[in-house]
């Protein structure tokens, strides 16, 4: 076990610590707080497979931008720090099938059946932005431009909806 | 040497040198205010009031640190820590010299972008564990301000990413060895990220969230002591966070005529700005809440774009 592994099951951990509190705390607050240890983890996974780019971005746009944006919602709701969310066990029998035949497909057909390309290699010196950069403008310009009208469309939406009272 | 041990020692360094710059900006801050203000300021513990840091130092460590009983406990507890891990954080991309940053990291800028947006954590969950109306009101304009601001401050510098083709802060400082200090070909994009700066530090003029006539000092209103304290140094921090990221991308970093080292360089540019910030306070009053947004939004966005654009086309005519 090098230094490698014991940080990648570091993030691994708390990847999934956090992740497992913001389903089962009670506190939605706490919920937010917890889903950013949650990107935090994602994002050191991203490093360690040498993707610097996305880990980054990762961090700037979930953790800085939507988490921030839930909190924000939360903050303006009038009492939803007193909601008791409800956490009670309802349909047992339909979900355990359901659960059930989720984590059959997902570990037969997704993770046993996938063929995983294991390449070993460093972590790349070179910045993988030059990459993905070209990436986006040559061979997914099409879906790259079809996000940017997206994008724009619901913005303009947005602005719509906010100043509609005059 | 070896690589670590000399990491360490940069490190360590930094760090110490980082923590005695913002403990001082106490006395310097209040020293200049008072000579821009016609006062006398803080004169008296040791010569020049220079000892008074260590004076509102021990001050701050042994005042009672007291929690609200009303207050989120852990919450309470963390959100200070925030700003000074994510400023600190933040320095380990820096080059202040040659050689001499924690880390050379190929993201650096946007690395720094990444950890500025996470700074707004402290006060959003600093506010709102308080349990108090002004400050949860404080924490709400952080968050509005911050988050509309940090888009500008982004947008702003990848000007200075177009001319110096690399998100490394060697490169970039290095690329204007080649071309010139980029403050000239960026003045727009130096405009609106030292106003943004201004913003995400929330320093006078625009410190809506903490606007002490109508808030009582807002997000931090409950906290006291050393908790207060950190706050207190994570403003300073942030302050001298922006002024050497301004340096770094704008004046050149540690480049400067060779009778002075680079590093010595480094930090007097850092330190004009740091006075600028200083006299903007003594200077100027400050917004309302609604104005500071519709500047932002109206005039900061379009002039960045702008920019983005203007330099672009400029850099690809060129080619």
């Amino acid at each position: 076990m090098n230094i490698y592994d014991i940080v990648f099951y570091l993030f691994a951990a708390i990847t999934l610590v956090s992740a497992f509190f913001v389903v089962t705390t009670r506190n939605i607050v706490y919920s937010a707080f917890n889903l950013l240890f949650t990107f935090f983890g994602v994002a050191g996974l991203y490093v360690l497979l040498g993707a610097d780019f996305v880990a980054v971005v990762q961090i700037m746009v979930y953790v800085g931008g939507i988490l921030i944006l839930i909190l924000f919602g939360v903050m303006l709701t009038n009492k939803i720090t007193n909601v008791q969310i409800k956490t009670g066990t309802l349909q047992v029998i339909p979900a355990v099938i359901g659960v059930l035949l989720l984590a059959g497909v997902l570990i037969f057909k997704v993770f046993l059946g996938t063929e995983w390309k294991s390449v070993k290699t460093d972590i790349p010196v070179k910045t993988t932005a030059f990459a993905l950069g070209k990436l986006l403008i040559t061979d997914y310009v099409l879906i790259f431009e079809l996000l940017g009208i997206l994008l724009l469309v619901v913005l303009i939406g947005a602005a719509t909806i906010a100043r509609r009272e005059k | 040497m070896s690589p670590l041990l000399q990491t360490i020692i940069i490190t360590v360094v930094v760090l110490l040198v980082l923590m005695t710059i913002a403990a001082n900006l106490i006395w310097v801050e209040r020293r200049m205010l008072a000579l821009w203000q016609d006062r006398l300021g803080p004169n008296r513990v040791g010569p020049l009031g220079l000892v008074q840091v260590v004076a509102d130092m021990v001050k701050i460590f042994f005042k009672e640190d007291w929690i609200p009983k009303f207050a989120d406990r852990p919450v309470f507890f963390i959100a200070p820590t925030i700003v000074i891990i994510t400023v600190l954080m933040s320095f380990a991309v820096i080059p202040f010299a040659p050689g001499i940053s924690v880390v050379n990291l190929n993201v650096g800028l946007l690395f720094f972008l990444a950890m500025s947006s996470l700074g707004v954590y402290s006060v959003v969950l600093g506010g709102w564990s308080s349990n108090n109306k002004y400050s949860l009101l404080g924490s709400l304009r952080a968050a509005a301000q911050m988050i509309s601001y940090e888009v500008f401050m982004g947008l702003s510098l990848m000007g200075v990413v177009i001319l110096a083709g690399s998100f490394n802060l060697n490169d970039i400082v290095e690329a204007q060895g080649r071309i010139t200090w980029f403050f000239i070909p960026q003045i727009l994009g130096f405009f609106v990220f030292f106003l943004a700066g201004i913003a995400e530090t929330h320093r006078l003029p625009f410190d809506l969230p903490e606007a002490e006539s109508e808030l009582i000092s807002g997000f931090h209103s409950e906290y006291s002591g050393m908790k207060f304290g950190m706050f207190f140094v994570g403003e300073y921090l942030g302050i001298t966070l922006i002024s050497s990221m301004i340096v770094t991308l704008f004046f050149g970093g540690w480049l400067g005529p060779s009778f002075l080292p680079p590093v010595v360089w480094f930090l007097l540019k850092m330190a004009v700005f740091i006075l600028i910030f200083v006299l903007l306070r003594a200077a100027l009053p400050r917004p309302r809440y609604d104005q500071l947004m519709s500047y932002g939004w109206k005039f900061l966005l379009p002039l960045s774009l702008l920019n983005l654009v203007v330099t672009g086309l400029v850099v690809l005519l060129l080619k």
